[in-house]
């Protein structure tokens, strides 16, 4: 059991900063214990967003570029041209990666860019607190949607698995969810075939992971994890949409 | 004049803009600047308007470009990296000389910077951060009060002279709460925006907005007619303050939030008999350099206070021309100095 | 009061200490004093420290950001380390004693230790605890009227939370009478 607990490699021994209850924390936690299974700390390069987790370059221990809003899936490009051989993921939040990104995110995706990218999606702008996000559900309000967000002014949250799965550069494409121990196992498999992916060379791949923002919406620890499952789980299903049997 | 309220400076921005009759804001969500935003998203509904939470920066600033072409009076606000997005739209707006408001809570600089007060985009506003000759007006207010009145003012500017305005301050400015009081009733002018794409209802030739002008003659006439509409607000636009100026040792030049902090600081000085001016550039485009050249003779000095490496220094120094030294004292990254430490430089000049 | 009075309130996020400021600014406008009032800003704040800087003055505020401060008022330890050095000589330190364990250095200004969370805790709502403090502030240097106090709680609580104002009152009364 003590294994369990020992701090991956790649996670520096550090306080985060993150909020009691977010899980932004957790999805650090399995990429770093997926890149130290694969062994490929010393040749994998993050790319760091903007958002909560913009200083996630103080956690990991592999390098880090930190990248502006919404461009790491470029950043990364670049990185991943120059040496082929290294390892790229991005970390993106929905606001950087569905808003403001979304172009970057789609050329990244549908020029099959042989990097990988852990879209963490709490349904929120945490970092400037709490405005409504591409993903903001139905009717949820935001500091930006006060009147909760309504399809004739605000549109319809956008599903980025379901878009992206239907680009043929996208070769691996998987949602998952933070909101029980369940699910954070099947997170740190999709993640780690994510990146078995790339190290295969298959081009590019995505893991979606539903996750929680206590602060910005108002609710204690548990109820946010009990709110991932019962509101936004219906709407965007888990699963693989692309690349289950791929051979890595 | 009505009720005395305490308002945060972001909402007195949003709050002034509904009242100067702005119905459409487009913004992406950046710190410090970003209550604007949720101010709108609550009084837009009320009021018929529309709030609009763009993709991004650049969207947002496109969204402008097409309201404006519309007809509407039109407002948009970020923060530093946010308007450097927006320089490509805010560059073909002046090309197709449409009027709009933008706010600019500068935050310190350059990249992702820090989200504490700055000056450090004075340059981009005053110089052309988008490429092409042309110019926006730059308003610098220090006070909750002159946000509102400026904002109200901004969109004046802008409808008579088909421009862009920027309203500069940082986030002291946006976050600050200070009393303000607002008219009953606002001087708004409605200039025919017989321009505007609206339909031809088959009433009218078609009306088209546009920036690109392939012929070179016509371009140079279109750029000639810009800079003669620059040269018009010049002679009319500049707004400054001048301070205690008759007699001074030295001048201290500085805008926005530094002001404030320069106004103690000759207060502090009166008591050790050093008599220090303000000159305080409301429009930072046009600059007030006449104001420079009123008193170069009086001082035997000149220093600037800004947050940044020395940017309106330049300018000062132009106005300056020479008759007099003009010095520098800066602090950035989100630092500001104290009125000891402006005291001090002040002491070191004249000694 | 003294010609202009410049308060530091600080503590954790979620104590009141903005609104507590704001209060204060508010009854003093209200007093026809000039005001500012300026919150610590950004994602610093994250579950972290909270503090505003308020300036309550007969004359046009200058800096809204101060660099020295006639009274201070702490709900956390923290607080306490990063604003003691900042009182002038002879100024103020209200300190929330249920909150603040360590002694305070300084021996050149006055101290209230007033175990304000402790009071509201027994008043059945510890979101008084900011009041309390402010009772005291209040009484020792008159910076803003009781009755403008009242009307400022007036203008910056939502209608529905009205119903709280005599309580917020008489949490108010405590502090000053502590
Ligand atoms: C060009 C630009 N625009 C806006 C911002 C302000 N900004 C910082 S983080 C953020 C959104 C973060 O939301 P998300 O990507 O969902 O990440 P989260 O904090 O929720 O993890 C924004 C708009 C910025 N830094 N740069
Ligand atoms: S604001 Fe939300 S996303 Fe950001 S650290 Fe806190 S809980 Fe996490
Ligand atoms: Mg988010």
């Amino acid at each position: 059991m003590a294994t369990v607990f020992k701090r991956p490699h790649a996670l520096i021994d550090v306080p985060l900063h993150y909020c009691p209850g977010c899980t932004h924390g957790i999805v650090h936690r399995l990429i770093a214990e997926v890149i130290d299974e694969l062994g490929i700390e010393g040749k994998t390069v993050g790319i760091s967003p903007v958002g909560c987790t913009y200083n996630n370059y103080d956690y990991f221990n592999c390098d880090m570029v930190q990248a502006a809003h919404g461009r790491a899936p470029a950043v990364g490009t670049g990185v991943k041209r120059v040496n082929p051989d290294n390892i790229v993921f991005t970390y993106q939040g929905d606001g950087d990666l569905a808003a403001i990104g979304t172009a970057e995110i789609v050329h990244a995706a549908t020029r099959g860019e042989n990097i990988t990218t852990i879209f963490v999606n709490n349904a929120i702008y945490g970092m400037t607190s709490g405005q409504m996000a591409p993903t903001t559900l139905m009717n949820q309000v935001t500091t930006t949607s006060p009147y909760g967000r309504k399809p004739e002014i605000h549109g319809f949250p956008i599903k980025v698995c379901e878009m992206l799965s239907t680009l043929d550069g996208a070769v691996f494409v998987e949602r998952v969810s933070t909101h029980d121990i369940k699910n954070i196992m099947s997170a740190k498999k999709a993640i780690k075939k994510a990146f078995q992916v790339q190290m295969a060379n298959k081009g590019f791949a995505i893991v979606e992971v539903l996750s929680a923002c206590p602060t910005n919406w108002g609710l204690n620890p548990l109820e946010a994890l009990k709110w991932i499952q019962d509101n936004m789980v219906p709407f965007y299903p888990l699963g693989n949409f692309k690349g289950k049997d791929l051979e890595v | 004049m009505g009720e005395k309220l305490l308002m945060k400076g972001n909402e007195v921005i949003a709050e002034a803009a509904i009242r100067a009759g702005c119905r459409h804001y487009f913004g992406y969500p950046i710190t410090p600047q970003t209550e604007i935003a949720h101010y709108m998203a609550k009084k837009m509904p009320e009021v018929d308007g529309t709030f609009v939470q763009a993709e991004s920066e650049i969207a947002a600033i496109n969204m402008v470009y097409g309201a404006a072409s519309a007809g509407a009076r039109v407002l948009t606000s970020s923060s530093s990296p946010g308007i450097s997005l927006k320089q490509e739209g805010i560059s073909y707006i002046a090309g197709a000389e449409l009027p709009a408001v933008v706010v600019n809570i500068v935050r310190c600089g350059p990249g992702l910077g820090g989200i504490l007060p700055a000056q450090c985009d004075y340059f981009q506003a005053v110089k052309g951060g988008g490429h092409g000759d042309y110019k926006m007006v730059v308003l610098a207010p220090c006070s909750v009060q002159e946000l509102y009145e400026m904002t109200v003012e901004a969109f004046n500017i802008s409808d008579k002279y088909r421009i862009l305005t920027m309203i500069m301050g940082d986030g002291i400015l946006g976050q600050m709460m200070e009393a303000v009081e607002f008219k009953d009733k606002e001087d708004i002018i409605s200039p025919d925006k017989n321009w505007a794409t609206t339909g031809t209802q088959m009433k009218r030739e078609h009306n088209v907005v546009t920036s690109i002008f392939i012929n070179p003659e016509v371009l140079e006439n279109h750029n000639h007619k810009l800079q003669e509409k620059y040269a018009l607000i010049t002679e009319n636009e500049i707004k400054v303050e001048t301070y205690n100026c008759e007699n001074a040792d030295i001048i201290v030049a500085a805008f926005g939030t530094v002001a404030r902090i320069i106004k103690n600081v000759i207060k502090m000085a009166e008591k050790e008999g050093i008599k220090v001016g303000l000159i305080r550039p409301i429009t930072l485009w046009p600059f007030p350099e006449r104001a420079f050249q009123k008193y170069a003779d009086v001082p035997k000095a000149f220093l600037t206070v800004e947050l940044n490496a020395g940017q309106m220094l330049e300018d000062v120094k132009l106005a300056v021309n020479g008759k007099k030294p003009v010095h520098f004292y800066g602090r950035m990254g989100g630092m500001l100095p104290t009125q000891q430490e402006i005291l001090d430089k002040i002491k070191d000049i004249l000694k | 009061m003294m010609a202009q009075q410049e308060i530091i309130i600080a503590g954790f996020g979620g104590q009141g200490i903005l609104s507590a400021g704001r209060l204060l600014a508010y009854a003093g406008m209200l007093d026809n004093k000039h005001v500012s009032w300026l919150p610590s800003y950004g994602p610093e704040m994250r579950g972290g420290t909270a503090n505003c800087h308020v300036t309550i003055s007969d004359e046009p505020v200058g800096s809204p950001i101060l660099n020295s401060s006639t009274a201070l008022v702490v709900m956390n330890g923290p607080s306490l380390d990063k604003f003691e050095s900042m009182v002038v000589s002879g100024g103020m330190i209200i300190t929330d004693s249920s909150l603040v364990e360590r002694d305070i250095k300084r021996a050149d200004i006055d101290l209230f230790e007033i175990p304000a969370t402790k009071i509201a805790s027994d008043m059945g709502n510890l979101t008084y605890a900011n009041i309390i403090l402010l009772g005291k502030l209040i009484a020792r240097t008159n910076v803003v009227s009781k009755e403008n106090f009242e009307e400022a709680l007036k203008k910056v609580l939502p209608e529905k939370k009205h119903y709280m104002i005599p309580e917020e009152m008489k949490a108010l009364e405590l502090g000053m009478n502590y």
